[in-house]
């Protein structure tokens, strides 16, 4: 009889150690990211400005949820999924690359694609119109004999 | 010729960008043509009324068209908004009301955290079904930009009054009765 209670006394104590660590371990999970980083990253839904300027009860609540996350060891990309499901895609800072939003990162290459084309196509004109200019300045002025013999008595008169 | 192609192409890249400009502001605007179209008494059917949406604080999804043949109280609102609070326990009285003649009122949470709207729900004792728009576009296809904002429909599914901003007691009788009517 003491057999049986004593190894069922030692499943008990070892079921309880393990339960233990296990919740240890889930209330000390390593953190991937901070508040401060996901911060940056998004937008309080309520005052349309990024949350880590934002300073509104909203912005609070966002503030809880994101570091209870961060508490419970997800990483930026999770958060910010979980975030998206809660408040919808308008609570990321950055657009998504879709749609309309998609614009945010097409134009500005665009426009930079564009200048360029506009630099390659100009700069050689540019270029060409330099060095024709020296020519046409280097050529000295022609002095008839008359001018020439005054500019030599001038200046042989300042002499 | 060559000379005039590049102001020509600059001309057209900075029209492009301007009609892009143009097109971002118009879109990201509300919409108010279905307050038109009420106030002219075309009642307009309800936009995306089939549209599935999480069930807030249960699994599942329900659309506003699996109400159809119901008057309905679409009330559009959120955990952190003022008048939300304010107006609360008249929809609850009204979802009294409404039960007894087959109707009921549908709250749509947006832009808020689901346990925060559970907080609120459980706060002020609501009992009408609540769904969650988590990305926005059912309240944008009503115009919706602000909180709170109540939209009545009739049992054929279209809008027969609408009103921006907390809703009021005689606001509600009238429309509720003119839904009923029609």
């Amino acid at each position: 009889m003491r057999g049986p209670a004593a190894l069922l006394a030692c499943l008990a104590l070892v079921s309880a150690a393990v339960g233990a660590s296990a919740d240890a371990a889930a209330s000390t999970a390593k953190p991937r990211t901070t508040l401060l980083a996901v911060e940056r990253q998004v937008m309080c839904v309520t005052c349309k400005i990024p949350l880590q300027e934002a300073q509104s009860p909203q912005a609070d609540l966002e503030r809880e949820y994101i570091q209870d996350l961060v508490d419970e060891g997800d990483s930026e990309a999770q958060i910010k999924r979980a975030l998206v499901s809660q408040y919808g895609p308008s609570v990321l800072a950055l657009p998504a690359a879709h749609g309309f939003d998609l614009a945010v990162y097409l134009v500005p290459a665009a426009v930079v694609l564009a200048l360029l084309a506009t630099l390659a196509l100009l700069l050689p004109r540019w270029r060409r119109r330099g060095r024709e200019r020296p020519a046409t300045v280097a050529a000295p002025p022609t002095l008839s004999a008359a001018d020439e013999a005054r500019l030599e008595s001038d200046i042989a008169r300042f002499d | 010729m060559r000379r005039r192609i590049l102001p020509i192409l600059a001309t057209l890249a900075g029209a492009c960008v301007v009609a892009l400009l143009v097109y971002g502001v118009s879109a990201q605007s509300p919409n108010r043509t279905l307050d038109e179209l009420v106030r002219r008494g075309d009642y307009p059917p309800a936009p995306q009324a089939a549209r599935m949406l999480p069930v807030l604080g249960a699994s599942g999804k329900r659309s506003l068209a699996s109400l159809r043949g119901k008057v309905v109280v679409l009330n559009f609102w959120a955990s952190w908004c003022e008048p939300c609070a304010a107006e609360a326990p008249l929809l609850e009285r009204t979802q009294s009301t409404l039960q007894r003649h087959d109707g009921t009122v549908l709250g749509v949470t947006y832009l808020d955290a689901s346990p925060d709207s559970e907080r609120f729900v459980r706060r002020y004792h609501l009992t009408y079904p609540v769904l969650r728009d988590t990305t926005g576009e059912f309240a944008h296809s009503y115009g919706t930009d602000q909180l709170p904002e109540s939209f009545v429909i009739d049992r054929r599914g279209r809008i027969v009054a609408i009103s921006r901003g907390q809703v009021e007691a005689r606001f509600l009788t009238r429309a509720v009765a003119l839904a009923e009517r029609s």
